[in-house]
This record gives structure tokens, sequence and C-alpha cells, in this order.
């Protein structure tokens, strides 16, 4: 390296469960490697930095920043402008800050209904005053201020340019290592960079690509959910019943669920080609299904194929497990003009 | 005085039948309602719940998607492919709180013109009574879209 100053980097979480900062520090002995080659800025999972020690440095300081975790609060998005303005490089890390994840579920509902489950109506909550968090609070001392919530969950980039996208939850070690290599490889000998907004450390293909079960004509009778079957090891777990959401989902994970009798749960997204991840699944699951043909009467036929459906329990929480905030219509309407 | 609420329908017509039976209303004088911008698809078992997702956010008010009665399909099943996608779209959509009559499937042959104009006019009467969509402005709109302000430091 000699005088060369080292690359920056930082991470930061928003509304995330802190599995990718885990994810990172899974890459083994590589860590050690990532310690050697980059300096490290502002990681406020591993070591202790403030907010203004970010403020403090001078725009697009930063030279790589992996964030993860979706939009959730006001807070979130004003950490994503800011580490934007520092970063020379933003990468929306793992799932929720690509296409919203488990956060973005709760896009399926409102956050009024959210705040009442918390804070109100739960079996393990004791709140008879039924105090909820306020954005602003008088108290004798002056005035206390939190984050706004906001009604839906964005991803990263409905909040701010992002350059790159690592799918997962979390992304897989070697996925990782090959991306900082990649990223490694351009600041430090000037390879090219790959096309701004591209998805980095995942195939472009589906799971079943890498998926090593046996394949045949998918006829399905009827849905199971994971606990009611015992799976065969060796068929493809979508032709014996149970939801597997490889078909819809992109590779580069190596198929880790599928391969150990779980169905694909769609964590790293859409593959190439595809808008709505939840949309393909739901088309692609729907004409595999075996029931009713041309022979029957119009009633007979509908109520046969609905016996078939009724099997699926939550349809929009399965097919868009991962990808609400990503999805068409991003949130449920709730018929209030929410805001 | 008060405007009427003007509902718009995208329509998925199938080839070999409903859209025929539409041209066939047309070239019978059949007065219907305007609300149905018909879009041409070579079987009802072509349309992608994407499509209908997109048409929803981008401006419909309802989608209609129209095919020829089982046991007829030119491609012999692509119908029942249709339904079949349409009753796990309906149980997602109403997870989506949007409401059962904003997205209709019927089966029209090529020589029933005047029931896929009754059904036009009957769905635009219920798209009326449901009221506009507008999911951009109405659904997304405000929802922590509003910018927060870059802190200058």
């Amino acid at each position: 390296m000699g005088a060369k100053e080292k690359p920056k980097l930082a991470m930061y979480w928003a509304s995330a469960c802190g599995g990718c900062e885990i994810s990172v520090l899974n890459i083994h002995e590589n860590i050690l490697t990532v310690d050697e080659v980059f300096d490290i800025v502002f990681f406020p999972c591993i070591a202790d930095f403030k907010v203004k020690d970010l403020e403090s440095y001078p725009d697009g300081y930063i030279d790589v920043c992996l964030f993860n975790g979706a939009i959730r609060n006001s807070e979130n998005e004003e950490m994503a402008n800011l580490l934007r303005k520092k970063s020379k490089i933003l990468v929306a890390y793992g799932s929720c800050a690509y296409e919203g994840c488990i956060p973005a579920l709760s896009n399926l509902t409102t956050k009024d209904a959210t705040f009442d489950k918390v804070y109100l109506n739960n079996p393990s909550i004791d709140n008879p005053d039924g105090i909820i968090p306020q954005v602003v609070t008088k108290v004798a001392e002056g005035e206390l201020t939190l984050p706004v919530f906001y009604n839906t969950v964005k991803s990263l980039d409905q909040a701010v340019d992002v350059d790159y996208y690592l799918p997962g939850c979390p992304p897989e070690p070697h996925q990782i290592w090959a991306v900082l290599q990649v990223v490694v490889g351009a600041l430090l000998e000037g390879n090219p960079l790959p096309p701004a907004g591209a998805i980095l450390g995942a195939g472009t293909k589906s799971v079943c690509e890498e998926c090593e079960r046996e394949k045949q004509e998918k006829c399905i009778d009827r849905f199971y959910r994971p606990y009611q079957l015992d799976p065969d090891p060796d068929q493809c777990l979508l032709e014996q019943g149970i939801i597997c959401m490889g078909i819809a989902t992109r590779s580069g994970c190596g198929a880790l669920c599928p391969t150990v009798g779980m169905g694909c749960r769609g964590c790293y997204g859409p593959p190439d080609g595809v808008i709505d991840q939840g949309a393909k699944m739901l088309s692609a699951i729907a004409s595999v299904i075996n029931a009713g043909d041309e022979t029957m009467e119009d009633d007979e036929l509908e109520h046969v194929i609905q016996e078939v459906i009724d099997t699926i329990p939550d349809p929009a929480g399965t097919f868009y497990r991962f990808s609400m905030a990503h999805s068409i219509l991003r949130r449920v309407k709730n018929g209030k003009g929410d805001s | 005085m008060s405007v009427q609420f003007e509902p718009v329908i995208v329509g998925f017509l199938c080839n070999w039948c409903s859209y025929r039976a539409a041209d066939l209303a047309g070239t019978a004088r059949i007065k219907y309602a305007p609300n149905l911008r018909p879009i041409r698809v070579m079987c009802s078992g072509r349309v992608d719940p994407q499509f209908v997702l997109k048409a929803l956010l981008n401006g419909a008010d309802g989608v209609l998607i129209a095919g020829c009665h089982p046991g007829e399909c030119h491609y012999v099943n692509g119908n029942i492919k249709a339904l079949r996608r349409f009753l796990l779209l309906k149980k997602t959509l109403a997870q989506w709180g949007i409401e059962e009559e904003r997205v209709q499937l019927l089966w029209a042959s090529a020589s029933e013109g005047i029931y896929l104009a009754e059904k036009v006019n009957t769905m635009t009467e219920e798209l009326r009574a449901l009221g506009p969509l507008r999911w951009h402005d109405k659904v997304l709109g405000g929802n922590g879209a509003q910018p927060i302000p870059v802190k200058e430091v």
C-alpha cells in the first residue's frame, strides 16, 4: 500500500435485525483482510462511531458504504441521505435495503394497526394509560422528539440513489467476499466497476438452477405448510406441494433451503426481467394447480380450484415475504387516504 | 352541478372470443358504457397478474379479464389457467384491501356481444359506487414519501 491511503468502508443499519452485520463478520478469516485493506470509518455495530463523526467527514469521503435495513422512519431516511452524501459507492446490502424484506411486511397493514399491536392490545404488554410514542413531547425541561414512524416501509432506493444491490437475507459469505474483491480491485488496481444499478453477488437465473432436487412435471393437488409434511429428500419440494419460491427467486445462494428440505422463501428477490416477485410466483403456482378441467360446469370448476387455493392461508405474506416494498403496488390500500 | 365519476376499466380481452364479442357489440351498434379500455391478448391465459397490478397502480379503477367459456378455449385450457390465477389473485387482492368488484373475470363467446356490453355496464356502475382508486395519490401519496431535507454539515 505504501503511502497510499486505505479506502474507507462504512456499514450502517436502518430498520434491520442485525443479521447483515453478522454476515459481514461471517466471512471467516477474510474479515482480517477487510480490516487490512479498508479503513473502517463508520460501523456502529462493531465500533463506537457517532453520527457527529460521520457529519464531520467531507462529502464523498467514504469509498464504500454497505447500507442494510429498510427505511421505516424519518431517522432511517435522514441517515440514508447523510450516508449517500458522504459515500462514493452506496450499496443496498441485504434484502431489507434492497426490497423491504420482513419489515416491509407491515405494508400489509397500517401504522395505526402496528402501534395498536405493539403498544396497546398485546397479551405481553402492560400499558394501562395507553401511552404510545409521540413525535414531540413537551416536558418541564423542554421538548423531546422521536423520529416520525412512516405508514409505509420503503426500500433504500425509494429514499436515495443506490449504486449497487447485494441481495439475500442475509447475503451469503462467499458472495459478500466476491463483491468486496470487485470493489477492492476497482479502488486499488483501477479495474472497471460493474454498471450502476447492478445486482452484485448473485446469479441471474432462478434458484431451481442451483437446486439438486429431481424435477419432473409440476401438478399440485394441494399445498402443505412445512410442518404438515415430511418431504421426500430427493424430489422437488414444489412437486410435493410445499410452497417453494425457488422458481421466482434469483439464484446465488446455492439453494441452501431447498437442499435441507425447507421451501425457498425468496430472499434473493426476483430474477432478471421480473418486476414483481410475488405476482410472478402467484402466476406460476396457480398454473400448476391440478384441479378443474374444461369438461366441468362453471360452478364446479371454480369450486374445485378454490379448494386447492384455500390450502394457501396467506398468499400475500408468502409470495411477498421479502419483496413487499419493491412490489408493484408497494402497500395495501386501507381506504382512509393514509398519511 | 356535480360531475359524475367515470371509472376507467382496463379490459384484457382474448382474441378468439371476448374481443370478438366486443367487436360484435360494436357492429351491432349496442350502446354501452364507454369506460372500458380494451386490450387484445391472444388468450386470457396470457394475462400475467403483473398486468393487473400495473393497471391498478397506473390509474385504472378496475380490471376486466375476459376469455372463452371453459371448454371453448382456442388453446384447449388457457382459460382454465386464467381462472386458477384469477382465483388466487382475488384472494391476494383481498389482503391488499382491494374490493372484489375491481378485478373481475368473465367468459364471453364471440356471439355474446350483448352479454359483454351488459357486463361492462354493470361493472361501470359497481366501480362508480366504489369511487376512484387513484393508487398513486390516495394510497402511496404522503406515505413517508415526503423528502427529508439533507442536513447541511
